[in-house]
């Protein structure tokens, strides 16, 4: 197990109505702990479908999901960017 | 390129408005190479169709198509009250966004002869005319700097962590990312797959 930072913004942001929250989990990559979120049902199940349009940074940096976790990481999930 | 002080590359992501003289002024001053300053402003626009609710009236399909083509500013249709854009509102994330610019800027280094570049981006709201972003550039020709100022701007549209919501008679809603601004990327050499 490790705890992970998660953010949230924009339209993610509001439909799950949480900016962050702090979760002690044993997700091995990004993708498993989106799925982790997925399956808390409602909201979560929704905003984070697959099949939706997320995006997700790690410590602050856009990576694929297919990217490794490790404890004190911080995790971003969020729409397409919609620029200047 | 010799290495030049920290202070001619800066990024800034600020609520408060700027003042384009000033910036510009500040990227030349004492930087005696400088023959050409660019700078680009984007501006909270006069209404949006996206903004639009489904089932209402759009305007005529030419007007829409041709937005977002350069010189197409002009013909602009009048659009009802309900579906015009009382003010944008701007989020980012702190740290990430800034990062991220600061990526782009040296990218535009290693692909221009350009000496200094800034970039200021306000986030929160913002009402109809209101300045949004500007990117300022310096070089010793005008070439370089026109090209290092549209990519860096190409750029920040599909790749800076924004989000852009709009607040209008007809509702608010989060604008979504658009191809036609990845295809802008495209034209520099870069994949950009943020809108797919």
């Amino acid at each position: 197990m490790h705890t992970i930072q998660i953010r949230f913004f924009a339209a993610l942001r509001e439909a799950l109505g949480a900016t962050e929250l702090r979760l002690p989990t044993a997700a091995a990559t990004v993708a498993d702990l989106r799925d982790e979120l997925i399956g808390r049902g409602g909201a979560w199940a929704e905003a984070l479908a697959r099949g939706r349009a997320v995006r997700a940074a790690l410590n602050q940096a856009m990576v694929p999901e297919s990217a490794p976790l490790k404890d004190g990481d911080e995790v971003a999930f969020f729409p397409p960017v919609t620029g200047g | 390129m010799a290495a030049q002080p920290a202070a001619l590359a800066q990024v800034r992501i600020q609520i408060e408005d700027f003042d384009l003289s000033t910036e510009v002024a500040a990227l030349h001053t004492a930087d005696a190479r400088v023959g050409a300053a660019v700078a680009f402003v984007g501006l909270v626009r006069e209404w949006t169709p996206t903004l639009a609710p489904s089932g209402a009236a759009l305007p005529p399909e030419g007007a829409l198509a041709s937005l977002g083509r350069p010189g197409a500013g002009s013909v602009a249709p009048t659009l009802a009250p309900a579906e015009a854009l009382d003010c944008l509102e701007l989020e980012h994330y702190p740290g990430m966004t800034e990062r991220a610019i600061e990526g782009m800027v040296e990218q535009a280094r290693q692909r221009f002869e350009i000496f200094g570049a800034r970039v200021l981006h306000r986030v929160g709201r913002l009402g109809l005319g209101e300045q949004i972003v500007l990117v300022a550039v310096t070089a010793a020709h005008r070439g370089q700097a026109f090209q290092a100022c549209e990519f860096l701007m190409d750029y920040l549209k599909t790749q800076a962590p924004f989000w852009k919501k709009e607040h209008g008679a007809a509702g608010s809603r989060w604008v979504d990312a658009r191809t036609s601004d990845d295809a802008a990327l495209a034209k520099w050499g870069i994949a950009a797959s943020n809108a797919a």
